[in-house]
């Protein structure tokens, strides 16, 4: 398992250049390599949604990816999206709803909801409990994550209607 | 009402106001600290290898292979690690007659579960310690499993500890009032059986432990995904012979626990033995495959109940036959004999009736042991209780409101001690059935159920009341032989520029423990909360205490805040006297100034008197020593525990044809005393109301005879996800504790309480004119389709 790979992608807008093991998951590449341990692991098959990040664009699980396949990627994860405040109204209905509890899961919440955000900008309930059907949260029951969704959907076509 | 406004009722406080935590903003920016997030020069990572088989002898281990492996630093089976640590045996000395049998690290010659850890590898990278655990080879002599619970106690059973005699680790008999006569006396007896299925907690982040021996000083501070940090560090120096200062344990962030991570697991001890043997820091994090085998898992119970009414529906006596099964040994130090205990405890007991006979019978086997899990007990007795209430009810053709309604204990018959010997100060059954009836529109539902049946659509409705058990005192783990504290401590510090440092002795796992706790604190002293921080975690910077579980963080722990402050506050009004010569009974503390009593008068910034104190003492009168650090502890000693009371409320829909069950609504009524924050409050309900609901729907540890898990995964093990669950609405009544100044009781338990009992009555209330019904949980879809004989 000595033999690495050279990788040249983009992390938070960085570029980032390293050698990696081909066995080595996106996941254990973000947190041991680059110390971006917002990223987590609860499942390391797919199921948990905890290590959700968005990977040229598009939520992907980073449990299931290898960091070698991500050579030319552009990656961002939570510290990315919340340093450049592109999630920061729902990151704020987030802590208002205390839409979360250990915050174990909510890095992946907030990355899978700002997603179905983009491409639903008025979801129902239902179409925001089925968006999140891969995302496991033990603490909330989910009604309250929900519930912030919902409210920065709305404030968001209030902001546009102004 | 004269007198001042007491800190509960104040209109600038914080208490009863739905407040964010603060503390969850770095969890929302991915800025949290979990074990693993932890980084140490040094650091080793350990993996365990598991035993495959559910009973086995071990014959022999060779590791050699293993330990050649490019980057391990050390192979170790359980005897290189004999010397370092003694063994633990987890019984309760007040469960008389509990017996179980030395628990190792690592299994010495005998592996009695599948998962039970048997060697470990430790190296440079966790991948290379995976890699190199593949080459370690192990002779086994497979053993018979044990894994049915009848068959455990059966004659001639082969016992899983031979030294013990039999299989059964703990029996309990109780018999109050007349329940023979009550039996004979009754126009109806119902009888049934109810079965639970194992399941576990499923914390999102796994267990996770950090062992950092410093052999320099003799040091070993542990990082621990826990919630009990003062407990660990007694366990840990109890077993390792290490002295109290010695030992440091500190809990980061946690990423969930629900009673999981209360418990003596090990694998972490043998991380724990493996840092002091290394003399590095070392690291185990359980992936969630072997989470799955390892965690401690619960409610394995079959329970057969039997209720005796008259013709008018008065409820004369319950009787209830509870066999569990809790794995190879008892878990340390709580034991796996407390769950079985309260079901004998709780069952029926929110009913007038006086008859009560129970026995329990708590059995080895060989599958991973269970102990103590959110609502221990209650979800059981609960279901038992409930679901014989409703059978009642249809059997007598009275409505199941209107059966609880005549036998609910009264709002007014406080104090009364339950024929199992609970004493209630006082609880608020009756308004919450009358509550929950008008805020789940129960009549409109019942109309609306008929109209949907009219159409071939069958909907349920499933009431469900219970009672909690919170604020547990000294006599439900201390007075058995634990290292269990049933007291808190809160130590509030003035900072110099008018902040408040409170460090406490409960820990934090998302509850919003610090919320609470800054609420309280800033209520007291009269500051903005943002001025209050809060300090939790960790034996070395906070009071001894015994941590949060049991819902006890808020009665308990929110108490000695509530006196610390208090305490604090007045050392305050007596320095800011002697500056400003005043009487300190003329001065008051709002907004973070001293001010006026009467007329409110700003008289001093706060900063100004800690200033004074810390760097102007040459300003003070001479006779003046400034105390601006008070400490206070509390333990709950007028009652064993502080009840609370609820009711649930479950509206479903079963397709008949595919036995799917759809929640489409979730109520809750419930009374937990003084609400600090309503918004926290809520959202623990409802978080432990969904963990309710999995039990009821979805969780279930399937085994095989071989006592193999067959859904080890969490693809396969099924979670309440978004999409199945209902939104859960929330009212409360409120009946304050007198025990304490704060009057606040808990609230972590009653979700999961009454939540799967509500479902199973909803169930059985659609299924009912089909003449089906299920009393075995979880209530999949093949179930539903065998009770309406489909399949």
């Amino acid at each position: 398992m000595s033999e690495t790979h050279a990788i040249r992608l983009r992390v938070n807008g960085e570029e980032v250049s390293r050698r990696v093991s081909p066995r080595q998951s996106l996941a254990d590449f973000l947190r041991d390599d680059l110390g971006l341990t917002g990223t987590h692991l609860g499942c390391e098959h797919g199921v948990c949604g905890a290590c959700t990040v968005r990977v040229d664009g598009g939520i992907m699980r980073s449990c299931l990816l290898l960091a070698v396949q991500l050579d030319g990627a552009e990656v961002e994860t939570i510290e990315g999206l919340s340093e450049s405040g592109a999630i920061a109204d729902l990151q704020t209905a987030f802590h208002e709803r205390n839409a979360l509890q250990c915050g174990f899961c909510t890095a992946g919440m907030l990355i899978t909801t700002a997603a179905l955000l983009e491409a639903n900008g008025a979801p129902s309930r239902a179409e925001i409990r089925d968006y999140l059907s891969g995302n496991y949260c033990r603490c909330t029951g989910y009604h309250a994550i929900v519930d912030a969704v919902e409210a920065t959907a709305r404030s968001r076509r209030q902001r546009q209607d102004r | 009402m004269s007198g001042p406004l007491s800190f509960l009722d104040r209109p600038a406080g914080y208490i009863g106001r739905s407040m964010p935590r603060a503390n969850a903003r770095r969890l929302l920016h991915g800025r949290g600290t979990f074990v693993d997030d932890i980084r140490l020069p040094r650091l080793a990572h350990a993996v365990f290898l598991r035993s495959p088989y559910a009973h086995a002898r071990i014959v022999a281990i060779d590791t050699s292979d293993a330990a050649r492996v490019d980057g391990v630093i050390r192979v170790v089976t359980a005897k290189d690690l004999a010397g370092l640590y003694t063994p633990w045996v987890g019984v309760l000395t007040h469960l008389k007659g509990m017996k179980s049998a030395p628990q190792h690290p690592l299994a010495l010659d005998r592996a009695r579960w599948q998962g039970e850890p048997v060697a470990a590898v430790v190296a440079e990278d966790r991948a290379v310690a995976e890699d190199a655990l593949a080459r370690i080879a192990v002779t086994w002599e497979e053993l018979p499993a044990v894994t049915d619970m009848e068959g455990a106690l059966a004659p001639g059973a082969a016992p899983i500890h031979p030294e013990l005699g039999d299989n059964l680790a703990y029996q309990r008999s109780l018999d109050a009032g007349a329940v023979d006569a009550a039996f004979k006396a009754a126009d109806l007896v119902i009888e049934d059986v109810f079965e639970f299925a194992r399941h576990t907690g499923v914390c999102p982040e796994t267990r996770a432990i950090l062992a950092d021996f410093n052999p320099g000083e003799g040091t070993l501070v542990v990082h621990h995904s826990s919630q009990v940090p003062h407990m660990m560090k007694e366990v840990i120096l109890r077993h390792f012979s290490l002295a109290e200062t010695q030992v440091r344990v500190i809990c980061h962030d946690v990423g969930g626990s629900y009673g999981i991570k209360i418990h003596v697991y090990p694998d972490e001890m043998a991380t724990i033995a493996l840092g002091i043997l290394l003399k590095r820091p070392v690291k185990f994090v359980a992936d969630r495959l072997e989470s799955f085998v390892s965690d401690i898992h619960a409610r394995e119970h079959r329970v057969k109940g039997r209720i005796a009414l008259d013709k008018f529906g008065e409820i004369l006596a319950f009787e209830i036959d509870d066999l569990t099964g809790i794995g190879p040994f008892s878990t340390y130090p709580r034991s796996s004999a407390v769950e079985g205990n309260q079901v004998v405890n709780l069952m029926g007991a929110w009913y007038r009736a006086p008859n009560y006979r129970a026995r329990l019978r708590v059995a080895f086997q060989t599958k991973p042991p269970t102990s103590q899990y959110r609502a221990v007990g209650h979800p059981i007795a609960c279901a038992v209780t409930e679901g014989l209430v409703d059978q009642a009810a249809r059997a007598l053709a009275i409505d199941p409101a209107e059966l609880r309604r005549r036998n609910l204990l009264a709002d007014d018959a406080y104090p009364h001690t339950s024929p199992a010997g609970l004493i209630f100060e006082g609880l608020s059954h009756q308004r919450c059935l009358e509550r929950m009836l008008e805020f789940a529109r129960y009549d409109a539902l019942r109309r609306e159920q008929q109209d949907f049946r009219a159409r071939g659509v069958h909907r349920g409705i499933g009431l469900a009341c219970f009672i909690e058990i919170t604020n547990p005192g000294p006599a439900f783990y201390g007075v058995g032989g634990a290292p269990i504290s049933a007291q808190d401590g809160a130590s509030l510090r003035l900072d110099p520029g008018g902040t408040v440092t409170c460090a406490v002795s409960v820990t934090e796992q998302g509850q919003g423990s610090e919320t609470m706790v800054a609420q309280i604190a800033a209520s007291v002293l009269g500051i903005p909360i943002e001025r209050v921080r809060v300090v939790t975690g960790d034996t070395e910077r906070t009071p001894y205490g015994g941590g949060t579980w049991a819902s006890r963080g808020t009665g308990i722990a929110g108490e000695a805040v509530l006196q610390g402050a208090k305490a604090l506050r007045a050392n305050i009004l007596v320095l800011a006297g002697a500056i400003l010569q005043s009487a300190p009974a003329t001065l008051d503390m709002s907004e973070g100034w001293v001010v006026d009593a009467v007329t409110g008068t700003q008289r001093m910034p706060l900063e100004e008197v800690s200033r004074a104190a810390y760097f102007r003492g040459d300003t003070l009168p001479p006779d003046v020593q400034p105390e601006l650090l008070a400490s206070r502890h509390y333990m709950p000693r007028d009652f064993p525990f502080a009840f609370t009371n609820g009711i649930q409320c479950c509206y479903v829909e079963v397709d008949t044809e595919t036995g799917f069950v759809k929640l489409i609504k979730h109520w809750v009524v419930e009374d937990c005393g003084t609400v600090i924050n309503p918004l926290l409050v809520e959202e623990q309900i409802r978080g432990g109301v969904v963990q309710g609901l999995g039990a009821a729907l979805f969780e279930q540890c399937l085994y095989d005879a071989a006592g193999q898990l067959q859904n080890g995964t969490l693809a396969d093990y099924l979670v309440p996800m978004a999409a199945e669950m209902p939104d859960i609405e929330i009212a409360h009544v409120t009946t304050r504790t007198s025990s304490s100044g704060l009057g606040a009781k808990g609230v972590g338990e009653a979700g999961t309480a009454g939540a799967s009992a509500a479902v199973m009555n909803a169930i059985n209330d659609a299924l009912a004119p089909l003449g089906a019904k299920l009393t075995a949980q979880p209530f999949t879809p093949a179930r539903v389709l065998r009770a309406l004989g489909k399949v």
